[in-house]
């Protein structure tokens, strides 16, 4: 049987779980010369063989898993964010000072992402935090399911609000749904200025960007509006806060955005979720 | 090396629809912007199919590109890479497609 067109041969079984995307298979084709590996079409099954269609997207059980947990903190009136950035860029530190700053208003929970140790979340419980550790192994990020658990053994009472510190890594957690109202992505002005160019799936899907450190500012000749434009170049519109943890400066701005969930992207169920 | 607990998920996702089936062929649709490298994909998948109905499958990757729309000259433009610029200089694009990780089709016995 064609995959494409349906044909079928006698003998041949065929069974359609979705009906074919055309729009795609335009593409299909069209790129079909650019690579020297399998084609698709035409294909014929051997006498004994009949083609599944599944159609199945990979990433379905996750995204399904995502929305579960989206579901839950909504009816529990938990707002929860996901924190993104190369290892190093500041992540446990802004969280540190945005927990003792805020001072509970709102009560801040952290779910901490590392390959190994609970030092994070240690971190995060000295400053009176609540604090989860996952430690992924071997993982290069987290993802819902663990999310979930992590979720039941925080338990997190209504009004907190959630961050989420991903595993460091720039490139693999882009790319997982974890049922955050929001994802920020953290670039430090120890690293390079071109950071977003050379991670444009990260920096396109965050909601806002933070530039971190910015008290090194004068010891390290990074260029601040090279990195916006390279921001921007890659997610035109996209908020950008700069802010120090040491220092404090900027700080105000990141928390008044905390306090506005409505300029991030995935609208909640409940619009005041938390009121600080 | 996200690719391998994507190839954890499409290997446990075939398992899950075509039970103890032998699977003799794969095709999976791996957008040019969905930030999975094909090649990756191609290693971890025989590493994942060993030991299960999918061991010694055949694979094939289709790489659909996106569909760009230019919000400045309103141009439609095909986009292979998450960086592309409109030919009026806009990197300003509304992309659709190109972002699928998908299983299409398998091959049975």
């Amino acid at each position: 049987m064609c995959a494409t067109c349906g044909c079928s041969e006698e003998g041949h079984a065929r069974i359609v779980d979705m009906d074919a995307d055309h729009g795609h298979q335009h593409h299909e084709h069209h790129h079909h010369h650019d690579h020297g590996h399998e084609h698709s079409d035409p294909h014929e099954p051997t006498h004994d063989s009949r083609v599944v269609r599944l159609e199945k997207d990979v990433l379905e059980k996750n995204a399904r898993l995502a929305e579960r947990n989206r579901g839950w903190l909504d009816a529990r009136g938990v707002v929860m964010l996901n924190l993104m950035s190369a290892p190093g860029a500041g992540k446990t530190t802004l969280l540190e000072r945005t927990i003792r700053d805020l001072a509970g208003h709102p009560p801040v929970a952290v779910i901490e992402g590392d390959q190994a140790t609970l030092r994070d979340a240690e971190r995060i419980r000295a400053t009176g935090g609540r604090a989860v550790q996952i430690n992924t192994g071997s993982g290069c990020h987290l993802d819902a399911a663990m999310v979930a658990q992590a979720l039941h053994a925080l338990d997190p009472a209504p009004g907190t609000l959630l961050m989420v510190e991903n595993v460091g890594n720039l490139v693999c957690p882009a790319l997982f749904d974890l049922g955050e109202r929001a994802r920020i992505a953290l670039v430090s002005v120890t690293e390079g200025e071109d950071k977003p160019l050379k991670y444009p799936y990260m920096f396109r899907a965050a909601d806002c960007m933070l530039l971190t450190k910015t008290d090194l500012l004068p010891h390290v000749g990074f260029d601040r509006d090279a990195c916006r434009a390279a921001a921007r170049r890659v997610h035109p519109g996209l908020p950008i806060l700069e802010l120090s943890a040491t220092s404090g400066d900027g700080l105000d701005a990141w928390y008044a955005w905390l306090r506005h969930p409505a300029a991030w992207t995935v609208p909640p169920a409940t619009p005041e979720a938390y009121a600080p | 090396m996200h690719e391998l607990a994507i190839s954890e998920s499409i290997v446990a996702g075939i398992v899950e629809r075509m039970g103890d089936a032998r699977v003799i062929r794969v095709v999976l649709e791996i957008g040019r912007l969905s930030g999975i490298v094909p090649d990756s994909i191609r290693f971890c998948f025989d590493l994942c199919a060993e030991g299960t109905s999918l061991a010694g499958a055949e694979l094939a990757i289709l790489e659909p590109s996106g569909l760009g729309r230019c919000h400045e000259c309103g141009r439609d433009l095909v986009v292979d890479d998450p960086l592309v610029t409109c030919p009026c200089g806009s990197v300003d694009l509304e992309v659709s497609g190109g972002r699928e990780i998908r299983i299409k089709e398998v091959e049975v016995l």
